[in-house]
């Protein structure tokens, strides 16, 4: 029989890898909270789950848990699949029990199960089941202990409810008198205070109904928790790590650490890769040529798929492949283990003082993979001007699309020969820039909170995870196939037409001169102004839909004007560079500018998205590129006058 | 005393909780209730926001927050 199955439980207790390992999908996972966003659909034989975004609480505080909390009370599903975290299961079972007001549907499972022993807890799980009245299963969804059986319990599914939850009388009175499709409904609607009538007769009485309702429900999971969870006497929280992981003094120096070790084996490991991949390209761009020769192609369809379509594709994938399909790999290890929500304790007196939330340090981190999903995520952030605030500033943080320009720069203006020393200079000043990015994100999410999203910092909690040892291969195959290729893809697919363009802009003449000439010199005046030049600017227009193509399409056009086509070497394209006028202070300004220009159209269409208002579109393009336009006037400015 | 009052390590039982703010409410789904043991573990860098063991998690409450909590010792 076909069953429809919502998964619910709390952030971050393993719904996503459970829905994972039931539906062979790939749904992102993380050890931290929110990270589902959003609802995804996936099937299991006859099952059909739903895998709905992590909650405390069928009474939503976010949009995200609107989501969860609606799905669940309008109970078009056959069977509510929770997925509690066994080693806390007391706060775990708040949202049983109000699941349990909903629907007698209910199947519970019980997981990290494997973790128990570990940690000196003992929970008796028929007990458990007994009270409640329904199948309980205790599983390890990551070491696929307890699958079969708990898919077992969901073909096989009977209902014997026995649980009652019993709210003080005026809240049962009160629940009997509002129209409502269940009891949770009832109390929800009573929180809300939905209904006038009741919502004043509880007032007068002097009831506030959130609070009578949560003890109620919580006095009944403390009870069931003390009845069959058994903790060992030598039972603790092992905090030793925690304790250096936050140290005012190691705390952070440490992270800055993690994040320039992941940035440094990125770049080392990434240049072996991706000189091979270069000349690999360019042999087999020989191959090509002659072929299309050889069916006698015309010249300018050839000079235009070769020079156009291939050059651009094929420098997109030796530039961007080698550094994300290592990057994406150690950062998803790092978010498995739990360091995020470490870095946002770590950072939130900083975003205190910008009064924004502390949760941004979390949707800054994603930013560092991919801005439209930093902007995604934060859906996290419960107050919506905290929420706007992150989404504005995410741009900021360098994309991982961005890397590889930053890094080519650094090394062709910054690094004299490439020794091991140099290599680390190299991930120091791009660390640097990394800093630069973060702080400018301070800056200006204390300007916005101080003047057109003005405001106090609202409440906000976070929750530190119990650190979990990520299975590695599933890491790097998760990674490669979902982060790395996506990307990559997209890029692709940007860089097909945009190699198209840049060719027939670079071919196709008005009058004496090329397009790309005359728009790059219609640029080049304001260009120059910000230390950059026409061809520069005209490279970041372009590169609209993807960063990783500003860079290419920069070398395609100083070599349409050179004639030189062989690039294999950073050294080559130092010369090309430095032929057409670069200098340190263009290599600084184009670094400022990569940094804080408009965010790409991807990250775009998602704010619109997000914010549903093209007035926070707009400004979301806006802002970057004031911000980098005013720090390379700056640096422009001090060259002048000083160098 | 307030939660924000107590020292790492310290163990405090939940009295009140001073707001009627909605967003408060977060805290009854986090396991901060009338009764519930709660103790700070850690402290943040800044020291504007403490990290607190209650019910077998470790949620993370900054201390402008956490004044609004009042707490007696275990």
């Amino acid at each position: 029989m076909h069953k429809k199955i919502a998964l619910i439980g709390n952030p971050n207790v393993g719904k996503s890898t459970l829905f994972n390992e039931l539906t062979n999908m790939h749904q992102h996972t993380g050890n931290w909270s929110g990270k589902t966003v959003g609802v995804a659909i996936g099937k299991h034989k006859n099952l059909t789950i739903y895998d709905l975004p992590g909650t405390y609480s069928l009474i939503p505080h976010s949009k995200e848990e609107e989501i969860t909390s609606d799905f669940v009370i309008d109970n078009n599903y056959d069977i509510a699949l929770i997925i509690c975290d066994a080693t806390m299961l007391e706060r775990n079972l708040n949202l049983v029990i109000q699941t349990l007001e909903v629907t007698d549907n209910v199947v519970l499972c019980l997981n990290m199960i494997d973790e128990l022993k570990k940690k000196g807890i003992n929970i008796d799980i028929d007990k458990l089941s007994n009270i409640l009245g329904i199948s309980v299963v205790g599983i390890s969804a990551k070491k696929k202990i307890g699958i079969d059986k708990l898919i077992d319990v969901i073909n096989n599914f009977k209902s014997n409810k026995t649980i009652k939850i019993e709210y003080e009388k005026e809240i049962e009175d009160s629940i009997k008198s509002i129209d409502s499709i269940n009891r949770f409904d009832a109390v929800r609607k009573i929180i809300n205070g939905d209904n006038k009538l009741v919502c004043n007769y509880l007032n007068d009485i002097g009831i506030i109904p959130v609070d009578s309702v949560m003890k109620s429900i919580y006095n009944k999971c403390s009870e069931i928790t003390n009845s069959v969870v058994k903790k060992d006497k030598n039972y603790s929280y092992k905090r030793k790590l925690d304790k250096i992981l936050t140290n005012k003094i190691t705390g952070i120096p440490i992270m800055l650490l993690m994040l320039i070790g992941i940035l440094y084996i990125s770049i080392v490991g990434a240049n072996y890769p991706s000189s091979i991949l270069f000349n690999f390209f360019a042999w087999f761009k020989n191959i090509i040529s002659n072929i299309l020769v050889a069916v006698h192609i015309p010249s300018v369809i050839r000079d235009l798929l070769i020079n156009g379509v291939y050059q651009v594709l094929t420098w997109v994938i030796a530039v961007m492949l080698p550094p994300m399909a290592i990057f994406f790999p150690l950062f998803t290890l790092l978010e498995d283990l739990g360091i995020l929500p470490r870095i946002a304790f770590n950072l939130d007196g900083y975003f205190e003082h910008a009064n924004a939330c502390g949760k941004q340090a979390l949707t800054m981190c994603m930013g560092f993979g991919c801005n439209a999903v930093g902007v995604t995520n934060a859906r996290i952030i419960d107050s919506k001007r905290e929420r706007l605030i992150a989404i504005l500033t995410n741009s900021f943080i360098p994309c991982n699309g961005r890397f590889p320009a930053l890094i080519s720069i650094i090394s062709m203006f910054f690094i004299i020969e490439s020794t091991f020393f140099n290599s680390l200079l190299n991930v120091l000043i791009l660390t640097l820039l990394i800093l630069l990015s973060i702080f400018i994100t301070l800056i200006v999410s204390k300007i916005l909170s101080k003047t057109i999203l003005k405001g106090l910092p609202s409440f906000f909690t976070i929750e530190l995870p119990p650190y979990r040892k990520p299975s590695v291969i599933k890491v790097i195959i998760r990674s490669i196939f979902d982060r790395t290729l996506f990307v990559l893809g997209r890029a692709l697919i940007i860089a097909l037409p945009a190699g198209i363009v840049i060719w027939l802009l670079a071919n196709v003449s008005i009058g004496e001169s090329s397009m790309i000439n005359i728009l790059s010199d219609f640029l080049n005046p304001f260009g120059i102004m910000i230390g950059l030049d026409g061809i520069i600017l005209l490279a970041f227009i372009l590169g609209f839909p993807a960063n990783e193509i500003v860079v290419p399409i920069m070398m395609m056009t100083y070599l349409s004007n050179s004639h030189l086509v062989d690039i294999s070497s950073l050294d080559t394209m130092k010369n090309i560079l430095v032929s057409n006028g670069w200098t340190i202070k263009t290599a600084i300004c184009t670094l400022i500018f990569i940094l804080f220009h408009f965010p790409c159209s991807t990250t775009l269409l998602t704010i619109k998205k997000e914010t549903g208002s093209v007035k926070w579109t707009i400004l979301s393009f806006i802002i970057p590129l004031v911000v980098g336009v005013v720090l390379c006037l700056i640096v422009n400015g001090v060259f002048i006058l000083f160098v | 005393m307030h939660l924000s009052d107590l020292k790492i390590n310290d163990i405090g039982i939940i009295k009140k909780i001073n707001s009627f703010d909605s967003e408060v409410r977060r805290l009854y789904d986090l396991g901060f209730v009338v009764g519930s043991q709660v103790s700070p573990i850690l402290i943040s860098p800044s020291k504007l926001i403490k990290a607190y063991l209650i019910k077998d998690s470790i949620i993370a409450i900054r201390n402008s927050d956490a004044s609004k909590i009042e707490v007696e010792y275990a």
